[in-house]
């Protein structure tokens, strides 16, 4: 007992602590990332440094890692089973409290005002207008308790409920041949997903947790939920939601995270 | 059947397997390691400077690189040593008892390495024991990856969470046997040899 709560601690402590790090890396090294991230790649302990070379060529080194993780996309797409579906828990399973988590701490959370807020469709859809907080309520809600699972490793069981994503998609008549929808956040995040999950059927537009409106530090007003990808496929604070064949990328798919990152 | 033939303890794909095999076991562990940093479920960390990739992205890119070394090179491991034959001559008969005479010999070192094509008893346990474990290591890791799309093989590992946990083991049993590996080359250098020309 006492053992699962320290290494809770430790996990609680140790993301805060890495979050936190790497955002002052990410100050740093802002720009000339890629070569930043290829030293920081294959810094194995010292042993470059006590040889006194690099023991190979670093760039392409790096090249060769994206590219096979380019090649991990491919795979992982071919092998989502687009009918394949998260398990379910009950709701007493809930972890409490579900942890926070973002690129920045959390007294940095954006503050999105409830009235003045409007979600932005573009791109590949028949119908771009914007949509109030009131009107995503309107549509058919559903919910769902599955697993979150973080890039990081750790998991943990939440409640959230919203608007089927596929329901959404084809409501505002998007081309759902069409390869990627993107988002981009009122926390500066931006992701993007392939179709075959945003039309998952529990992937969810997100609009509460645990049966009350979403909270800020959960993402307010909105968050994708994908319980067939990673934590930070997800993105939070959505504002706006676009349809495209054009790669957009994402905040740390750019840095060298796993486009696909589905489970 | 020539002189120089008949000597071959290692053949030429045992030897590729081997040194391949290697290379993927020493980027998976270090990754990995890196990748248990991010969220440690014992009371320790792995110290980052003998870890592999730098931050969790890159030891992540290293990790989802060599898995596919590790599988590939693995399969054809077992293929060819199914086919060939070598699994059963190699490492059967294998009896528990045989086993503890031949571990109280090889803790009293009595245990000679005079036909190093020959395995004793404790070799083959562990030469055994290791090519399950890295299966573990495989089916585990196939958990964490892609957890909802092997429902199967999720519930059977325990859960995601579990097999975390089971990755984990399965590595620290790995590397278990690396270290005991190690000692027994340092032991009788004529082994490294032999995996390295084939005699």
């Amino acid at each position: 007992m006492n053992n699962t709560k320290h290494s809770r601690w430790l996990v609680e402590n140790t993301d805060t602590i890495l979050k936190e790090a790497r955002r002052e890396v990410g100050r740093v090294v802002e720009q000339p990332s890629r070569r930043a991230f290829l030293k920081r790649s294959l810094t194995l302990g010292g042993l470059s440094l006590l040889s006194g070379c690099a023991l190979v060529d670093e760039e392409s080194i790096e090249t060769a890692l994206s590219k096979i993780s380019g090649l991990n996309d491919k795979g992982q797409g071919w092998l989502f089973n687009p009918n394949q579906l998260a398990p379910t828990y009950p709701d007493s399973m809930i972890t409490r409290p579900f942890p926070f988590n973002a690129f920045y701490a959390e007294s940095e959370i954006p503050a999105v005002d409830e009235c003045g807020y409007r979600l932005e469709v573009s791109g590949l859809v028949a119908d771009r207008k914007n949509w109030s907080l009131a009107e995503l309520r309107a549509m058919p809600q559903t919910d769902q308790v599955t697993r979150h699972i973080c890039v990081e490793g750790w998991s943990a069981i939440g409640k959230w409920g919203g608007v089927p994503f596929a329901s959404f998609l084809r409501r505002i008549g998007a081309d759902t041949s069409a390869r990627f929808v993107g988002f981009k956040c009122s926390d500066d995040y931006y992701t993007s997903i392939d179709m075959a999950t945003a039309m998952h059927p529990q992937t969810l537009l997100t609009l509460t947790y645990d049966n009350k409106p979403l909270p800020p530090r959960y993402g307010f007003p909105m968050k994708l939920r994908m319980p067939t990808k990673l934590g930070y496929k997800n993105p939070k604070h959505i504002q706006a939601i676009f349809v495209t064949n054009t790669y957009p990328g994402g905040y740390w798919e750019d840095q060298g995270y796993n486009w696909f990152g589905g489970s | 059947m020539n002189a120089e033939r008949t000597r071959l303890i290692h053949p030429w794909w045992l030897r590729l397997t081997h040194w391949l095999n290697v290379v993927a076991v020493c980027v998976l562990a270090l990754s990995g390691w890196r990748i248990y940093n991010a969220a440690p479920f014992y009371d320790f960390v792995i110290p980052n400077g003998i870890t592999l990739g730098g931050w969790l992205g890159g030891a992540l890119q290293w990790h989802f690189a060599a898995m596919w070394l590790l599988v590939v090179n693995g399969l054809i491991y077992l293929v060819a040593n199914v086919v060939t034959g070598r699994l059963l001559s190699k490492f059967f008969p294998l009896s528990p008892r045989a086993f503890l005479d031949d571990l109280k010999a090889a803790l009293k070192g009595q245990l000679t390495h005079a036909d190093p094509s020959h395995y004793n008893a404790v070799q083959r346990a562990f030469y055994l024991f290791v090519i399950v474990d890295s299966v573990l290591l495989v089916l585990s890791g196939l958990v964490l990856w892609k957890s909802v799309q092997f429902p199967l093989l999720r519930e059977l590992l325990g859960g995601y969470e579990t097999a975390r946990r089971v990755h984990f083991l399965a590595m620290s049993a790995l590397v278990g046997f690396v270290g005991i590996h190690l000692v027994m080359v340092a032991l009788v250098p004529r082994t490294l040899l032999a995996m390295i020309r084939g005699r």
